[in-house]
């Protein structure tokens, strides 16, 4: 070490010398913080390209054109166009007699049983609501597209290899060849696969849709909120504007701390033992799922909400209290609207985060198979991501691609719920 | 803001009250093997009858009885899956709850299989060899146990290849996991007469050597999703997997099963009674719920109608292992008559 009385020009050298070490020392640590941003991006790059590698295929679905005739002799033998005629006919047996047509050198019965199998059950249900909605069309014949079985639709895609010996494959060499010549003469496509949109669950991978799922998260989201974000706000206005700083509120606020910590399944416990077995609520229904899911957001709410009243100057109420301003009033007229921007923001994060929620809901009975897309808030129903879990265990190959698409359509809503509270804390952000 | 919690408040509650009143949907709950022939089922019955489709809840079989068992009334389930039969202990928790009339209805057999990737070679094992690779302690000689010492398969058994025992199942809490523990370890366990003589003399100290998968690494608990397994397998073709035959039969293209005492893991096979580690599937019927709860009686119909159930049904399609017919034709008829109710 050089001391204040050593030689001048040695002391700026050894300054040097350690200031160029500083300012690489300073360089490793930026490039290290640079490396961890990368390295997590790069993760979450690899889990959008995976999930969207598999998951896009499921916005479309295999279609095969046929000539459907409408035969009134088998539809409505009667002639009177009963509905309760039209609707308990077998529209299987139309779909059947255009492929026989189409191929009539099929005759054994295992063969005609491989046949028909390329073509959904679901057809049977879409043929039927045609003619229910216009029975005018019955001894017409029509050039209809079908929705194919999962199977065909796994062979188009190409999830089901074609070059594997026939054994070892759920597709045969004749389902193979039909579906080939079929394609031949432009009968097969595929088309944009709305019924993934608007139907409920099914046990059929192509007739299964999300919109009962979308439909439960959306009432079980309401509830929530009507619930949370009032109790909340309330709360953390009390706390902060109105109690005294004692013990008592100090134990409240360790306790709001603490519960924002404890794990979710603790809540769907409590959910069963309160709503459903002490208040006798109904099982699966979005009332008990939003209760629940309300338990676990509400800290989320009253922590951010009371760090945005807090960040109120308090030179703004005393304004308002000097004025003549009753508490009440510098509350809502000065108070809240400064800090709802903050509140907000809490809300939509806590609301994203119960979005994403399914371990509390399997003891409310809301891990279920729903077929009946739900009317109301004490309906059946299931959540978005009990869907994908539920879908993510099911045999059927072509739930693979449906599970990634229902995470899609998840991420989507949580992506636009969290764009919703950074655009809402640009627009509202003050400084003071 | 307070007006509006009590509003809100006094709505959802008069909601719950009118839901409560009645109840017009048949609701199922347990096992999550059966769950996939259940809702086929149920979304058959809704779509070609007036009643609405059933709900189907995936809670284990365990867990599915027990909320079967609470009680009588509309806020109880009408009926329980599981993939093993109910015990003795919880008919007795039924019949404490005033569920008095309980009838099983048996509708196939699920077969339990160990797979490997196609890539990789078939093996044909025995249950001998199963337990003595996966058994937590093995025979050290007459009347002696060990620390499981067997590292690969060849130091099981000789003719079977150098790789190193890799196993992946089910987690301790998988009806899946229960089945192959007292189907493919005991009877493993049970080619050793001394060990077999246990059975009658200690009963724990039997259960604990027979039952106890080892827990060194070479058997992985690779949880509930079976997706999963297959998707591990397909990567690493050193590695087993156990699972419901179901999904082998819908990964064929990339999964072989393993020969089980000679016998290959086919649909024949498990149907015809000759594949060792298969075990039946049952269903409750809450007998008291049936002409309450309208449906119930239908969709036993449709659950026990040859396109249903039946070799060519679109059950034995999504992996059941149909019964015998003349089997088929008795549960049945008994199922639709409610005739076999369960004695405590």
């Amino acid at each position: 070490m050089t001391g204040p009385q050593g030689h001048p020009a040695l002391t700026t050298e050894a300054v040097a010398a350690r200031l160029k070490g500083r300012y690489r020392s300073e360089r490793r640590f930026r490039l290290a913080c640079l490396a961890a941003v990368v390295l997590a991006l790069s993760f979450l790059a690899a889990l959008f390209a995976s999930i969207v590698g598999k998951g896009h295929s499921a916005f479309r679905q295999t279609h095969v054109a046929l000539d459907i005739h409408f035969d009134a002799e088998t539809i409505d033998p009667t002639g009177e166009r009963d509905p309760e005629t039209l609707a308990s006919a077998n529209y299987n047996t139309l779909v059947r007699a255009a492929l026989s047509e189409l191929f009539p050198g099929v005759t054994s019965r295992s063969e005609k049983r491989q046949l028909y199998g390329l073509i959904s059950g679901g057809a049977a249900f879409d043929l039927q609501d045609m003619v229910m909605a216009d029975p005018s069309i019955l001894g017409e014949t029509r050039r209809l597209w079908l929705l194919s079985s999962d199977d065909a639709d796994m062979l188009v895609k190409g999830h089901i290899p074609r070059d594997v010996p026939e054994a070892e494959r759920r597709v045969s060499d004749f389902e193979i060849g039909w579906l080939d010549a079929l394609d031949d003469r432009g009968r097969v496509e595929r088309r944009f696969n709305t019924r993934f949109f608007t139907s409920g669950d099914s046990r059929e991978p192509e007739m299964a849709g999300i919109w009962g799922a979308a439909k439960g998260s959306l009432y079980t989201m309401l509830v929530t909120l009507l619930l949370s974000f009032p109790l909340g706000v309330a709360t953390a206005v009390y706390l902060e504007e109105f109690a005294p700083r004692n013990r008592i509120t100090d134990l409240i606020e360790v306790n709001i701390n603490n519960l924002a910590a404890v794990p979710s399944i603790v809540f769907g416990l409590l959910g069963l033992a309160v709503f459903l077995n002490f208040f006798h609520m109904p099982r699966s229904a979005p009332l008990v799922g939003g209760l629940v899911l309300s338990l676990m957001t509400l800290p989320r709410i009253i922590i951010p909400a009371r760090a945005a009243l807090t960040a109120v100057p308090p030179s703004i109420r005393e304004a308002a209290y000097g004025l003549g301003a009753s508490p009440m009033q510098v509350i809502f007229h000065h108070v809240l609207p400064l800090a709802l921007p903050g509140i907000l923001t809490g809300t939509i994060l806590g609301m994203s985060q119960a979005l994403g929620e399914s371990a509390p809901l399997l003891m409310i009975g809301m891990v279920a198979f729903i077929v009946d897309v739900p009317q109301g808030i004490v309906d059946p129903s299931t959540v978005l991501p009990v869907q994908i879990y539920l879908w993510a265990d099911s045999a059927e190959r072509a739930f693979v691609e449906k599970t990634s698409a229902a995470i899609i359509v998840l991420l989507g809503f949580l992506i636009l719920m969290n764009l919703g509270a950074v655009i809402l804390r640009r627009r509202a952000e003050r400084s003071w | 803001m307070k007006k509006s919690l009590v509003l809100t408040g006094a709505i959802l509650l008069t909601a719950a009250a009118a839901a409560h009143a009645q109840r017009d949907q048949i609701r199922i709950v347990g096992s999550s093997t059966v769950y996939p022939f259940s809702t086929k089922v149920a979304e058959q019955f809704g779509r070609t009858t007036r009643f609405k489709t059933p709900v189907v809840e995936s809670t284990g079989s365990g867990g599915g009885i027990k909320l079967f068992c609470a009680g009588v009334g509309i806020e109880h389930p009408d009926i329980a899956n599981a993939s093993r039969a109910i015990k003795g202990s919880e008919v007795a928790q039924c019949h404490a709850n005033g569920v008095t009339r309980i009838t099983e209805v048996k509708i196939g057999y699920d077969g339990i299989v160990i797979a490997n990737a196609r890539r990789a070679d078939q093996i044909r094992i025995s249950l001998r060899d199963l337990w003595l690779a996966l058994a937590k302690s093995v025979p050290a000689g007459e009347g002696r146990l060990q620390a499981n010492p067997h590292r690969t398969w060849k130091d099981v058994n000789p003719s079977l290849p150098a790789i190193e025992i890799e196993v992946l199942g089910p987690p301790p809490t998988s009806g899946t996991r229960d089945a192959f523990v007292e189907l493919a370890m005991e009877g493993g366990c049970q080619s050793f007469a001394w060990i077999k003589a246990l059975d009658g003399s200690d009963k724990n100290r039997y259960k604990e050597v027979c039952h106890t998968i080892r827990e060194d690494g070479a058997f992985i608990e690779a949880g509930e999703n079976d997706n999963l397994i297959v998707q591990k397998l397909e990567a690493n073709p050193a590695a087993f997997g156990v699972f419901g035959f179901s999904f082998l039969d819908q990964n064929s293209d990339k999964l072989r099963g393993s020969f089980v005492d000679g016998v290959e893991p086919t649909f024949e096979n498990i149907a015809g009674g000759s594949y060792p580690i298969s075990r039946p599937l049952f269903f409750y019927v809450k007998g008291t719920h049936v002409g309450v709860i309208p449906g119930i009686a239908e969709y036993l119909s449709e659950f026990t109608a040859d396109r249903a159930w039946g070799d060519d049904g679109y059950l034995a399609d999504a992996g059941l292992i149909p019964m015998p017919v003349e089997e088929r034709h008795r549960v049945g008829n008994e199922a639709r008559t409610l005739a076999n109710n369960v004695a405590p």
